[in-house]
């Protein structure tokens, strides 16, 4: 199987690699559109901030070539809010795969709730194949203060704050907000089901 | 709900895991990579290496390691331990570490926290503080691995850190590192509570008991031991099943 990771300027593209690597998958590092498009599976990683990600990607074209993608696409972390409408981040428009939108986590004032949430949080409400074998409120690794809320694109949730998405799915498009690169065996479960179950 | 993290910590020479190490199960006790990847399966939270290398190789064993690392362990790591530039970080990001520790080159040029947070985001930034309560009453920042005292507060340094741009605060009490007689609770709870970041608790933790303390008490967001774990005086699964029982949150 031909797996493509998009190549940018997001911070966790090795330590994907990497993991896919410990599963036993090899992948290719691109940005190249026609190496994109002829992949099996593509994903999209992302640790960062969202509007010079926003930049980069339409400076070199890449919007429309991921929101063109035909197979399956696993956006991660910040991938997967770049996917969604729109980012209170530097007040970003983003891909529009998907139509939730993107916020910052705003605790209710006296409260000790720290903003980015980091940590091992769990996941709940969980759907389609990406989560399959996987049971209810498995713990996944989270680093991020901006969150996509509920939708009807949801497919997992998490709570820190209030309920929100830890997943989303349309189409042939998935997001994930944790780092399923950094989430152990249950992260490896996802990847798995990702390159084998997903399709 | 987020968990409490419970952090082992790796102190490194030459690439080598130091302090010694007591895992029958290991083929190679000083191998970091092979303890720290017995840690994952364990159940550690997470992973902190603190390379203490003082040579000129230093740069390039420790590059060599995080790759290594990065490419066997699936839970997130910090490096730490003289890193001085936004090219010493950028080296060890692109070689898969997560998260990277700077001390006393934070304190001495401030802007380096804000350099980092720029490039790479505040989630990777973590500011370590080496703290001791002196006669005053007071804790002071004390740098080059707790050998030069400093006339700043604890307080006051973590609170700037964190305005440049970091995102955890590693807090190591002096007085109460390598003792096992548990926790600093009062410099923890007063960081913990008074800083939007979360705080990383070091020194002093011997028993089960005393992890208790640090979160319920003093409001820890992770807990972080070296040698109680290196010498199995405290299993890792055995820890979080205890922590559970209490009530504290945990990844099991």
């Amino acid at each position: 199987m031909n797996i493509a990771i998009v190549k940018y300027n997001a911070g966790n593209i090795q330590s994907v690699l990497y993991a896919l690597e410990r599963i036993g998958v090899e992948a290719q590092v691109t940005d190249d559109t026609a190496a994109l498009q002829a992949a099996d599976k593509v994903i999209f990683p992302g640790v960062g901030e969202a509007s010079s990600a926003m930049h980069y990607l339409k400076q070199r074209g890449l919007d429309e070539v991921i929101t063109g993608l035909k197979q399956p696409v696993l956006g991660i972390c910040l991938g997967m809010q770049l996917m969604c409408a729109y980012s209170e981040e530097n007040n970003t428009n983003c891909l529009g795969i998907f139509e939730e939108k993107v916020k910052l986590f705003t605790p209710a004032a006296g409260s000790n709730i720290k903003v980015p949430q980091i940590g091992w949080n769990n996941i709940f409400d969980l759907q389609t194949p990406l989560f399959s074998g996987l049971p209810e409120n498995s713990y996944c690794y989270f680093v991020h203060g901006y969150y996509a809320a509920l939708g009807k694109h949801t497919i997992g949730k998490a709570d820190y704050v209030q309920p929100y998405s830890a997943s989303l799915h349309r189409d042939n498009f998935y997001g994930v907000q944790f780092h399923p690169e950094k989430s152990a065996a249950v992260g490896e479960q996802i990847l798995r089901n990702f390159i084998t179950k997903v399709v | 709900m987020l968990t409490k993290r419970i952090i082992p910590c790796l102190d490194i020479k030459d690439g080598r895991t130091v302090k010694g190490v007591n895992f029958e199960s290991l083929r190679d006790a000083g191998d970091p990579v092979e303890l720290g990847a017995l840690y994952a399966q364990q159940g550690a939270d997470e992973l902190v290496f603190l390379d203490i290398t003082a040579t000129n190789e230093k740069r390039k064993t420790l590059r060599e390691l995080v790759n290594r690392i990065s490419h066997h362990i699936n839970i997130p790591f910090t490096v730490g331990g003289g890193i001085s530039s936004v090219e010493d970080v950028q080296l060890l990001l692109q070689n898969g570490a997560d998260k990277i520790s700077v001390n006393t080159a934070a304190f001495n040029n401030p802007q380096l926290i804000r350099s980092l947070e720029k490039e790479f985001g505040s989630q990777c930034v973590v500011l370590a503080i080496d703290t001791r309560l002196e006669a005053d009453g007071e804790w002071y920042v004390y740098l080059n691995g707790g050998r030069v005292k400093t006339e700043t507060r604890c307080i006051d340094w973590a609170k700037k850190g964190v305005e440049l741009g970091a995102g955890e605060i590693l807090l190591t009490s002096m007085n109460h590192d390598g003792t096992k007689q548990g926790f600093a609770l009062d410099i923890t709870r007063t960081l913990a509570t008074q800083l939007p970041v979360p705080v990383i608790a070091s020194g002093g933790g011997g028993t089960m008991e005393h992890f208790v303390d640090v979160f319920h008490n003093a409001h820890a967001d992770a807990a972080l031991a070296a040698s109680i774990f290196h010498f199995k005086e405290i299993g890792i699964p055995d820890l979080k099943q205890y922590l559970k029982e209490k009530d504290i949150e945990v990844r099991l």
